[in-house]
C-alpha cells in the first residue's frame, strides 16, 4: 500500500481528563518534545483544550491534533446520551430491555434496569429476513415513514434502526435506513449493519441504539472543537482515538461515537506499550490507579490484548473490538471500611476526587487509600500530586482511620493504614493475576507499568505479590495518554457473520468478500491524512466445532495482495487447529467445522516515535536531585527516607530503597528491598535488590 | 490481633486469594467445556471443602448458585464412601452423580478430589457440572413421564475415576457406554478434569506461601464469623412462628396440586425451618432429595443475607425439618429430574415467610419455572433436531424498586441464547420475543414483567412439542400487601384453527405442530411489593405510557388483588 504523508509539521496529542487536559507537542523535523497540563472545565471541554494548544504553539503551524476523550465514556456511565428512537421488526422492539435474561448479581434478588431508550419510543415495522437471509415479508416503508414521524414527535433527536437477522440480509434494513434518512431532520441515525453486521440481536441492539445515543453528544462535542480550531486558523487534520487503540479521523468519529467508548484508556495503553517496547520490556502489565478504580491491561510481545465488547454497566453492552480493560473498583478515593464479620476491604464504595479522601477536607469522613497513603508518609502532604489543592490534613486522615479501621480491629492508627495499603495492593494484584497468571502468561517475565498518578505508589507491592518482574515507571507517567495519541496507529476494524461450513467452502466467494471489506477499510485509513509508513491489512476467522457456542479466533496467514488473498479451505483448517489447540489442547478431529464470522482490520502503521526525545537532558546527580528526607512507615516501623527530585536523576542514576522519588504528576514509592534505576530514555525500572 | 488471634489484614487479603482460585476454576471449565449448558449458562460450580464433613470452605463468585448449597452434600457423601477406606490419597479423584447424596439431578456430575498437605488430607476440591445427556428415555434426562429414576439415566454411586493419578478407563468406558453423546460427555469430564488440576497447583502454592497453620485458621474463622453474622441477622428478626404455603400445579403424572407447607420459626438467633406440612412423596419426577431441600434453602438466605459470607457457617444456625415422608426428602428410586420446579417454589416460600417476619427485607415472589421447552423434529435431509432451551420472567417487587423484567431465576446465573442463534441453529422463527404487558404483581413497587414468546415451526415435517413448566394454577404471590403475577400460559395452533393448551397446567408432551404453526409461551411476572395504592402516580404513567400496564389490565390486577 502506498504511504501517505504528512511529515514537516507538528503534532499534538491531547487527553481530556476529569480534571486535567494533557497535552503532548512533538514536532518530527526539530525532534521537539514538549507537554502542557492545564485544568479541564467539565461541560466546555473546548476551553482547556485551547488553551492547552496556545501554550504549546502557534495552533495555526499544528499539522495534525490526535485526541483522546472521554466525552462518550462520561455520558454513558452518566446516562446522559440523547433522546434516542428505535425501529425494529415486527415483535421484537423489547430487546434492548430483555437483555439475555440475565440480572446485577448472583446473590440478592432486588433492583430492576432502565435501558436508556424506554418502550414507548421502540416502534416495530412489518418486515422479515430469515436466519437464512432470505426475506420473508419486504420492508413495508410508509411505516418506517410514520415510524419516524412518530418518534420524532415524541421528542427523539437519534434514530436506531436494527431489524432482525440484518447481519445475514441487510436489504430491508439498508432500505429502511434510505427512507428514515430522507425523513430525519439531522445526521443521527445508526443503523445495525453498518456499525455491527453479526449475529446476536441484542449486542447488536445494545451497540446501535448507544451509538445513536452518543452521535449528537460527540457531534457536537467535535463540532465545537472544530469551530475553536477553526478560530485559531488551524488547517491540518483532527482525529480521535478508539477503544481499538487506533485512531480515526473526526468525521468517522461522528458517525461511530460507540468506538470511542473507552478513547482515553486505550491511549495509554497504546503509550505503555511503545514505552515498554523502547525500554526493552515487550510483556507488561499496565497499571492505571486512578480516584475509584484500577485498570489493568495485558501486553503480551509488544501488543496490546484486544476484547470483542465490554459492559459499561448492567445492561449497557458495547460490541467493537477495543483494547482488553480490566477494572476493579479500587482507585485512591476507595474507602476503607471494616464490615460486621471483621473483614477489612477498599473500595468498591469511593470518595471519588470529590469530596475525595478526608485529607482533602471537601467533607467526606471515611477513610481512603489516599489518607493511608498520606498518613504513612508516602504522599507529600505539602505538594499534593495534581496542584489542585496546597496542602493535605493529615491529623484528619490519621483521625479517620483510627476511628473506621483502627478502632474496630483494635490496631494503631499507623497499622490501620498500613492495613488499608496491604489489602488495596492485595486487590490490584488480584487484578494483575486475572489478566497475566489466569491467561496462562507466565508472571516472571512480565513488568508492570504503572502510569497515571497513582500507581507508581503501589509498584513495590504489585512486583512482589505477583511476583512480577520489575516495574518500568515512565518518565511522565501522567501524560501517558496523551503520548499515547501522538503514537496511536490508524486502525480501522470491520466484522461480518458469515455462517459458511469449512467442508464444501466456497474459497473464492470467500476471498471476495475479504478483498471487499480489506479494500473499503484501507480507503478509511488513507483519508485519514495523517502520515504513514505502510497500510497492514489483517484478517481473523471466529470458527468452531458445530455444536459449540463458543468460538475461538483464527488469525489467516494472508495478505491482500492485487489479484487477492490466495485464501484456500486447507489454510483455513489448519489456521483453525492451530488456534484452537493453542487455546483448549484437544482436537476434534471429524467433526464439521463452521466458520462464523469474518474479522477485517486495516492498519495504517505510523513513522516510529523516537522516545528518546523525552528523555533527561541534563546531566546532574543523585546528591543534587536530594531533597532531604522524611519518616515513611515500611514493614511495621518508620524508617527515615530520603526524597529525590525524580525528574532531575541523571540516565543511569541508582537510588536503593527506602526512597520516595517526586514529579509533579506521580510519587514513586521504593520500597526497603527494591532499588530503581533511571533508564536512558528517563523511565525507571524498580527490580529487586 | 483480633479475638480469634488472627492479623485481619492476613484474613481479608487470605480470603480474597483463595475465592480467587475458586474462580479461576470456574472459569477453567466454562472456557473448556464441551455442552453449552456449562459453556454459555454456567450450570458448573467449584470450591475448597473441610477434610472431615465436607462443609463448603471456599466458593467461586460466579458459580450456579444451586450448585453452592448442595456441594457440601457430595463432598460428604464422598466422605462417607471412603471413610472405610485406607488408601484414599494424592492422585484419586471420585466422581459420581447419585442425587440422593449429593443433591440435584443425574445430570450434575461431581468430581471430588482429596488436598494433601505432607500426606495428610488437608481438604477436599470439587467440582460439579450439568453434561448434557446420562441415557434414559429421553435424550437430555429430563423425563416428565418418569416414575423412577432408572428411567432418567444412568446413576453412579462415587467411584475412584483416578487412582494415583491414573485415569480409570473402566469407569470412562461404563460412563461413555450410557450417554447418546459420548464425546461431549468427554469434553466435559476433561474440563472439570483441568479445572481440579488448576486449583490444586493454585491451592498448593498459596499453601505453601502463607503456611498450613494460618490458611487452616483462616477457614476456621471464616466460617466461624459468616456463623456469627447470619445469628445476627436472624436476631434482628422478632421471635415467633411464620407460616407459609405455596403449591405445584401437579408433578405431570398425577393432576392434584403439590403443596410445599412452612413453619419458619424464629428464636432469639436460631431459626428452624419445618417443612412437615408438604405433600408426600409423588410419582413424577418433581420429587428432590433433602441435600437438594436444604440446598436450596441456603440459595434463598443468601438472597436475603446478601452480607453473609458464602460458606458453610451460614447454615450453623438454622435447623431443618424435611421428613422423608415429604416429596422434599425422598430417598431412591423416586424420580427427581424435574427438581428446578420443586426448589423454586420452596425458595419462593422461604421469601414469602421471611416476608411475613420482616417485610422490610422482603421480596415478592419471582416468576418460578425454568419453562423447559422442546421443538424437535427432522430437517428434509433426515437429520434430527432438537431446540431445548429455558426462558425468563420477571422477578418480584422489593422495597427499594420493581422487579427486574425478565431475568433469570434464582437458583441460576444463566444468560439466554438469542433470538438469532435459535433461528440460525434450528428452522423455527419467532414471531414475538418481547415483555408481556399486565404479567407483573401490582404494588408500590410493582414486580418485573414477563415475557411473550411466540414461535413458528419452519421445518417441512412440524415438530413435536413438549413443555415443562408450573405456575400454571398459582400465580407468583405478592407480599407486604402486593398483588400476585399473571399465571404462566402455553397454547399452539392446531390444525382445526383452534388453540391447544396443555392437560397438565404448564406440562404437555407428544403434541405435533405443522410447517407454519405457532407456539405461544407467556411467562409469568413477580409478585409485586407493597399497598398498590401507595404506588406514585408518576411509576403509573410511566407503565402506562410504556404499555407495560394497560388500563384494562390495571382492572384485572385489582381484581386478582381482590380474589
Amino acid at each position: 500500500m502506498k504511504p501517505v504523508t504528512n511529515a514537516g509539521r507538528a503534532l499534538v496529542g491531547v487527553d481530556v481528563g476529569g480534571t486535567f487536559t494533557d497535552l503532548a507537542y512533538f514536532d518530527e523535523s526539530s525532534r521537539t518534545f514538549r507537554t502542557a497540563k492545564v485544568p479541564s472545565n467539565r461541560g466546555d471541554e473546548a476551553a482547556g483544550f485551547i488553551t492547552g494548544l496556545r501554550q504549546l504553539n502557534t495552533i495555526c503551524d499544528l499539522g495534525a491534533i490526535v485526541h483522546g476523550t472521554t466525552v462518550g465514556t462520561n455520558a454513558l456511565l452518566e446516562r446522559k446520551g440523547a433522546r434516542v428512537g428505535i425501529i425494529t421488526t415486527a415483535g421484537f422492539r423489547d430487546v434492548l430491555e430483555m437483555r439475555r435474561r440475565d440480572r446485577p448479581k448472583t446473590w440478592g434478588l432486588w433492583g430492576d434496569f432502565e435501558p436508556v431508550v424506554p418502550r414507548h419510543m421502540r416502534l416495530e415495522v412489518p418486515e422479515r429476513t430469515l436466519a437464512s437471509g432470505t426475506i420473508r415479508t419486504p420492508v413495508d416503508g410508509d411505516a418506517v415513514r410514520v415510524a419516524c414521524r412518530t418518534l420524532l414527535d415524541a421528542g427523539a433527536e437519534a434514530l436506531a434502526l436494527v431489524f432482525i437477522n440484518a447481519y445475514s440480509n441487510p436489504a430491508n434494513e439498508r432500505a429502511a435506513l434510505a427512507i428514515a434518512r430522507d425523513v430525519w431532520p439531522n445526521a443521527h441515525v445508526t443503523g445495525s449493519s453498518e456499525i455491527l453486521p453479526e449475529i446476536r440481536e441484542f449486542e447488536r441492539t445494545s451497540t446501535t441504539t448507544l451509538n445513536a445515543y452518543l452521535q449528537p453528544v460527540v457531534a457536537g462535542y467535535i463540532a465545537k472543537l472544530d469551530r475553536a480550531l477553526a478560530e485559531e486558523r488551524f488547517t491540518g487534520s483532527f482525529h480521535i482515538v478508539q477503544s481499538n487503540g487506533g485512531v480515526m479521523s473526526t468525521t468517522l468519529a461522528q458517525r461511530f461515537p460507540v468506538r470511542t467508548a473507552l478513547s482515553g484508556p486505550a491511549a495509554g495503553v497504546i503509550a505503555a506499550a511503545a514505552i515498554g517496547r523502547a525500554a526493552g520490556f515487550s510483556d507488561i502489565v499496565t497499571a492505571d490507579l486512578g480516584g475509584t478504580s484500577f485498570d489493568v491491561s495485558l501486553v503480551a510481545g509488544g501488543v496490546p490484548a484486544l476484547a470483542a465488547q465490554t459492559t459499561i454497566d448492567f445492561g449497557l453492552v458495547v460490541r467493537t473490538p477495543m483494547i482488553e480493560i480490566t477494572t476493579i473498583g479500587a482507585g485512591g478515593g476507595s474507602i476503607a471500611h471494616v464490615d460486621r464479620s471483621g473483614l477489612l476491604s477498599v473500595g468498591p464504595e469511593s470518595a471519588g476526587s470529590r469530596p475525595g479522601p478526608v485529607a482533602y477536607r471537601q467533607g467526606n469522613t471515611r477513610p481512603t487509600l489516599t489518607d493511608a497513603n498520606l498518613v504513612l508518609g508516602r504522599i507529600n502532604a505539602q505538594r499534593p500530586i495534581g496542584g489542585a489543592l496546597n496542602e493535605l490534613d493529615v491529623a484528619a486522615a490519621r483521625a479517620a482511620i483510627d476511628t473506621h479501621v483502627g478502632a474496630p480491629l483494635k490496631l494503631s492508627p499507623e497499622a490501620a493504614a498500613d492495613a488499608i495499603v496491604r489489602v488495596a495492593n492485595a486487590r490490584m494484584a488480584g487484578a494483575i493475576r486475572l489478566v497475566s497468571v489466569q491467561r496462562g502468561h507466565d508472571p516472571t517475565r512480565f513488568a508492570a507499568l504503572p502510569f497515571g498518578g497513582g500507581g507508581a505508589l503501589h509498584v513495590g507491592a504489585l512486583i512482589k505479590d505477583v511476583g512480577l518482574k520489575s516495574a518500568i515507571v515512565p518518565r511522565y507517567p501522567g501524560i501517558t495518554s496523551a503520548i499515547g495519541c501522538l503514537i496511536a496507529d490508524i486502525r480501522q476494524d470491520r466484522v461480518a457473520t458469515v455462517n459458511l461450513m469449512l467442508d464444501g467452502l466456497d474459497a473464492a466467494a470467500l476471498d471476495r468478500r475479504m478483498c471487499e471489506d480489506g479494500r473499503a477499510l484501507v480507503a478509511l485509513v488513507q483519508d485519514a491524512g495523517l502520515s504513514i509508513d505502510r497500510i497492514d491489512v489483517q484478517f481473523e476467522l471466529d470458527m468452531h466445532y458445530v455444536g459449540q457456542t463458543h468460538t475461538v479466533a483464527a488469525p489467516l496467514p494472508v495478505t491482500l495482495g492485487a489479484t487477492g488473498t490466495g485464501i484456500d479451505a486447507s489454510r483455513i483448517g489448519e489456521a483453525f487447529e492451530t488456534s484452537y489447540a493453542r487455546t483448549f489442547s484437544r482436537l476434534l478431529g471429524g467433526t464439521p467445522v463452521r466458520i462464523v464470522n469474518l474479522r477485517t482490520t486495516a492498519i495504517g502503521r505510523r513513522p516510529p516515535f523516537d522516545l528518546s526525545a523525552l528523555a533527561p537532558a541534563a546531566v546532574s546527580s543523585a546528591a543534587a536531585s536530594a531533597h532531604g528526607s522524611r519518616p515513611v512507615w515500611f514493614d511495621g516501623r518508620w524508617h527515615e527516607t530520603a526524597i529525590y527530585d525524580r525528574l532531575a536523576l541523571a540516565v543511569d542514576t541508582v537510588i536503593a530503597g527506602p526512597a520516595i522519588l517526586e514529579q509533579p504528576d506521580a510519587t514513586t514509592v521504593v520500597d526497603p528491598d527494591l532499588a530503581a534505576r533511571v533508564d536512558r530514555l528517563g523511565n525507571l525500572i524498580v527490580e529487586r535488590k | 490481633m483480633s479475638a480469634d488471634g488472627l492479623d485481619p489484614v492476613t484474613y481479608s487479603i487470605l480470603l480474597g486469594r483463595l475465592e480467587q482460585i475458586a474462580d479461576e476454576m470456574d472459569a477453567t471449565l466454562y472456557r473448556s467445556a464441551f455442552n453449552p449448558i456449562i459453556a454459555e449458562a454456567r450450570d458448573a460450580c467449584h470450591g475448597l471443602y473441610h477434610a472431615t464433613t465436607g462443609a463448603t470452605l471456599v466458593q467461586g463468585t460466579m458459580g450456579l448458585p444451586i450448585f453452592v448449597g448442595a456441594m457440601a452434600f457430595a463432598v460428604k457423601a464422598v466422605i462417607d464412601r471412603t471413610a472405610k477406606l485406607d488408601d484414599v490419597g494424592e492422585g484419586d479423584t471420585f466422581i459420581f452423580n447419585d442425587p440422593y447424596a449429593g443433591g440435584t439431578h443425574l445430570n450434575d456430575f461431581r468430581l471430588v478430589r482429596p488436598l494433601m498437605r505432607h500426606g495428610r488430607l488437608f481438604a477436599w476440591l470439587a467440582s460439579v457440572g450439568h453434561w448434557l445427556d446420562i441415557g434414559g428415555n429421553v435424550p437430555g434426562g429430563y423425563n416428565p413421564r418418569a416414575t423412577e429414576i432408572y428411567q432418567e439415566g444412568v446413576l453412579i454411586p462415587p467411584v475412584r475415576l483416578l487412582r494415583k493419578g491414573v485415569l480409570q478407563q473402566d469407569v470412562v468406558d461404563i460412563l461413555q457406554a450410557n450417554t447418546r453423546v459420548p464425546r461431549s460427555n468427554w469434553g466435559d469430564l476433561n474440563g472439570q478434569l483441568n479445572a481440579l488440576d488448576l486449583g490444586e497447583r493454585r491451592f498448593q502454592a498459596l499453601i505453601d506461601e502463607y503456611g498450613d497453620a494460618v490458611v487452616s485458621t483462616t477457614l476456621a474463622a471464616a466460617s466461624a464469623r459468616a456463623a456469627a453474622l447470619m445469628r445476627e441477622n436472624i436476631s434482628r428478626l422478632p421471635d415467633g412462628v411464620y407460616s407459609f404455603e405455596d403449591y405445584l400445579d401437579n408433578d405431570g403424572i398425577v393432576d392434584e396440586r403439590l403443596v410445599i407447607g412452612l413453619d419458619l420459626t424464629i428464636k432469639g438467633c436460631a431459626m428452624t425451618l419445618d417443612f412437615s406440612r408438604s405433600s408426600p412423596p409423588c410419582q413424577g419426577p418433581v420429587n428432590i432429595a433433602r441435600s437438594t431441600a436444604v440446598a436450596c434453602c441456603y440459595v434463598a438466605l443468601k438472597h436475603v443475607f446478601t452480607d453473609v459470607p458464602a460458606n458453610a457457617g451460614c447454615l450453623d444456625p438454622i435447623e431443618f425439618v424435611i421428613p422423608e415422608a415429604t416429596f422434599l426428602g425422598v430417598g431412591p428410586p423416586r424420580p427427581v429430574a424435574g427438581y428446578t420446579e420443586t426448589i423454586l417454589r420452596m425458595i419462593g416460600v422461604v421469601f414469602g415467610a421471611l416476608a411475613k417476619a420482616d417485610p422490610a427485607r422482603a421480596t415478592a415472589a419471582p416468576f418460578g419455572t425454568i419453562n423447559a421447552l422442546s421443538l424437535a423434529g427432522h430437517l428434509d435431509n433426515g437429520e434430527r433436531w432438537v431446540m431445548f432451551t429455558f426462558f425468563g420472567g420477571g422477578l418480584g417487587g422489593s422495597p427499594h424498586s420493581d422487579g427486574l423484567n425478565h431475568a433469570n431465576n434464582p437458583i441460576s446465573t444463566a444468560t439466554m441464547p438469542p433470538a438469532e442463534i435459535l433461528e440460525a441453529s434450528y428452522p423455527v422463527m419467532f414471531t414475538q420475543w418481547a415483555l408481556r404487558p399486565d404479567s407483573a404483581g401490582a404494588g408500590q413497587y410493582r414486580g418485573g414483567v414477563g415475557a411473550i414468546y411466540e414461535i413458528e415451526v419452519l421445518a417441512n415435517s412440524g415438530a413435536d412439542v413438549a413443555l415443562l413448566g408450573e405456575r400454571g394454577r398459582y400465580a407468583p404471590f405478592g407480599v407486604a400487601g402486593g398483588g400476585p403475577g399473571a399465571l404462566n400460559e402455553f397454547h399452539w395452533d392446531t390444525t382445526d384453527g383452534q388453540r391447544g393448551t396443555p392437560p397438565m397446567a404448564s406440562k404437555v408432551t407428544g403434541v405435533h405442530i405443522a410447517k407454519g404453526q405457532r407456539v405461544t409461551l407467556e411467562t409469568p411476572g413477580g409478585g409485586g411489593y407493597g399497598d398498590p395504592k401507595l404506588r406514585t402516580e408518576a411509576a403509573i404513567a410511566r407503565d402506562l405510557l410504556q404499555g407495560l400496564v394497560t388500563a384494562a389490565g390495571r382492572e384485572g390486577q385489582a381484581a386478582r388483588g381482590r380474589s
